[in-house]
């Protein structure tokens, strides 16, 4: 399409320069074709939790289908500060230090309008989440990428931030278990990004949306490292690990004087989140049974898939947490997105280049391991006789 | 319960080679565990889960609640073993409450059930009474939905 000039002049901006993300691109052409086996999907395939899905019936039948306060309902902020006290070693005051969103999304974006003033500069992981960057600019924020790379199994560490922060910088944005790279950090690891960010004097927002979802070590936060929880904007939610990303459900904890800001745009942008995909929430948090069965499958795609590409002789770090491998595909000579087209006419799979989640993703593609066991074992055939071919 | 025992009630019919790539195992390992749990009666079989209602099969399941007196040697156990060893009763269970033993016994007709009530089980020693339920239609088996069509609602590609 391409639209009258005098329209899109009237844009802003900073709106028309960013572009649309690369998974778009892709997503258009995977859609015009039949029968492709997708590891393209950064979402759960399981089903929502019955008993979740069935305690949203029964919030419909009752007539919870009204707002909610703006920080969210009471009864689930108590819950979300007891699970996060117990899971990720920091306590929150239910009553001023929690708000409920809708997903992450929402979160992160009101965490940088609440914290960014024009030309503040906000330091960042790249491969990462396709918003980062664009929800950067939006709230005005200069975003500095830092590269992770592959044989740090794409961890970040303190040398990569000192090389870009300057006194401009303002904030720190981690996403450990990592999409798109299945990266994790230790606690020494974040340990050491911590007193980086004290001595900076930075405020650490953490998206820790894959944080159940870690398969040889546990998840450490970096908010239960002592003096982070006081600068730290913690964001969670519902959609990886109990399968609920329609629900569109997140929180963000914090000092009292952070959550106050997030909640002040919230309110006027808003209002509250689903009132239904709250109580939801309620009853997904009550049994955690379902998601632990969740982890085991993911568990052994995660082995499976790993396996595969060492038979093939393709490189990749194991991935330790979310549902994502990263192989590098570099040795093939193709652009990342090259590879994932041909592958795509070819073979009917779908992989996403690693470009879409940063420039430093080239190389790279991203295979979701959110699917099931059969098709996995079906791309896997697939892969291997492609790249014979190459 | 060990995984790989977890994984073949999933799928009984998954290959050594990739049942070891999902436990991370060398697939030896695998079969060999395997074959010890056959050796050791811990798997008793493999059978195909099927959604009998789509057969036209013309065959009845009862449900059995039977009372019995359990005998001086042997308790139950005696009198629950010749009983699940007539061919009609495919499964039998000992339960606590108000009946003793759980049968599930097929036959072809109504009658052929009855007749195996009253003239096998009723008038065994030790039997003391019946109360037999038809079973109707099946919604799940063994884990498994049997009208459940899954279907992939999901996006094609998302981040």
């Amino acid at each position: 399409m391409n639209g009258s000039p005098s329209l899109r002049n009237r844009i802003n901006t900073v709106v028309r320069d960013i572009p649309r993300s690369g998974i778009r691109d892709f997503f258009d052409i995977v859609t015009t074709m039949k029968d492709v086996i997708s590891l393209g999907i950064g979402e759960p395939d399981f089903d929502t939790p019955w008993h979740v899905r069935e305690a949203t019936v029964h919030a419909i039948e009752r007539g919870a289908t009204h707002y909610s306060s703006n920080l969210g309902y009471i009864e689930l902020r108590r819950a979300l500060s007891k699970y996060v006290a117990q899971n990720f070693g920091a306590e929150y005051n239910p009553d001023n230090e929690v708000l409920v969103t809708v997903g992450v999304s929402e979160a992160l974006d009101l965490a940088l309008r609440a914290l960014i003033n024009a030309g503040d500069e906000v330091l960042y992981h790249e491969p990462c989440y396709v918003s980062y960057r664009a929800t950067i600019l939006f709230a005005g924020g200069v975003p500095l990428a830092v590269e992770t790379k592959a044989e740090n199994g794409f961890r970040l560490t303190r040398a990569m931030l000192e090389a870009k922060c300057t006194p401009k910088t303002k904030v720190l944005m981690l996403n450990f278990p990592n999409n798109p790279t299945g990266a994790i950090m230790s606690r020494q690891d974040l340990e050491d990004i911590a007193k980086f960010a004290v001595e900076k004097d930075l405020i650490v927002i953490t998206d820790e949306i894959y944080a159940e979802l870690t398969y040889d070590m546990p998840h450490t936060s970096i908010v239960s490292i002592p003096g982070l929880r006081d600068r730290t904007i913690f964001l969670h939610g519902f959609s990886k690990a109990w399968a609920m990303t329609g629900y569109r459900l997140g929180y963000a904890c914090g000092p009292a004087e952070l959550i106050e800001a997030m909640m002040k745009i919230h309110q006027y942008t808003m209002l509250c989140a689903s009132s239904l995909a709250q109580k939801a929430a309620v009853e997904a948090l009550a049994r955690k049974t379902d998601v632990d069965t969740m982890i085991d499958e993911y568990r052994r795609r995660r082995n499976f898939i790993a396996s595969s590409f060492a038979d093939m002789g393709l490189e990749c770090h194991r991935p330790l947490g979310a549902f994502y491998a990263f192989p590098s595909v570099a040795k093939f000579k193709l652009p990342a997105k090259d590879f994932a087209l041909k592958f795509l006419h070819e073979e009917r799979v779908a992989l996403v280049p690693g470009t879409a989640f940063g420039e430093c993703g080239e190389g790279f593609v991203r295979c979701a391991y959110a699917t099931n066991l059969d098709n996995i074992k079906e791309a896997m055939v697939r892969l291997k006789r492609f790249i014979g071919k190459l | 319960m060990d995984e790989l025992l977890k994984l073949l009630q999933g799928n009984a019919l998954e290959t050594r080679e990739n049942l070891a790539k999902q436990l991370n195992l060398p697939t030896a390992e695998v079969a060999k565990r395997i074959a010890d749990y056959e050796k050791a009666g811990v798997i008793r079989g493999y059978q195909a889960i099927l959604n009998e209602d789509k057969l036209d099969l013309d065959t009845v399941t009862a449900v059995i609640e039977v009372k019995v007196t359990p005998q001086r040697e042997g308790g139950f156990n005696h009198i629950a073993e010749r009983i699940s060893k007539f061919p009609e009763v495919r499964s039998a269970y000992l339960m606590s409450g108000a009946y003793d033993l759980l049968l599930f016994v097929e036959g072809r007709n109504l009658r052929e059930v009855a007749a195996f009530v009253s003239e096998r089980l009723s008038p065994l020693d030790g039997v003391v009474s019946t109360s037999t339920h038809f079973m109707l239609k099946t919604y799940k088996r063994l884990g498994v939905l049997m009208h459940h069509e899954s279907s992939d609602e999901r996006l094609s590609i998302t981040p």
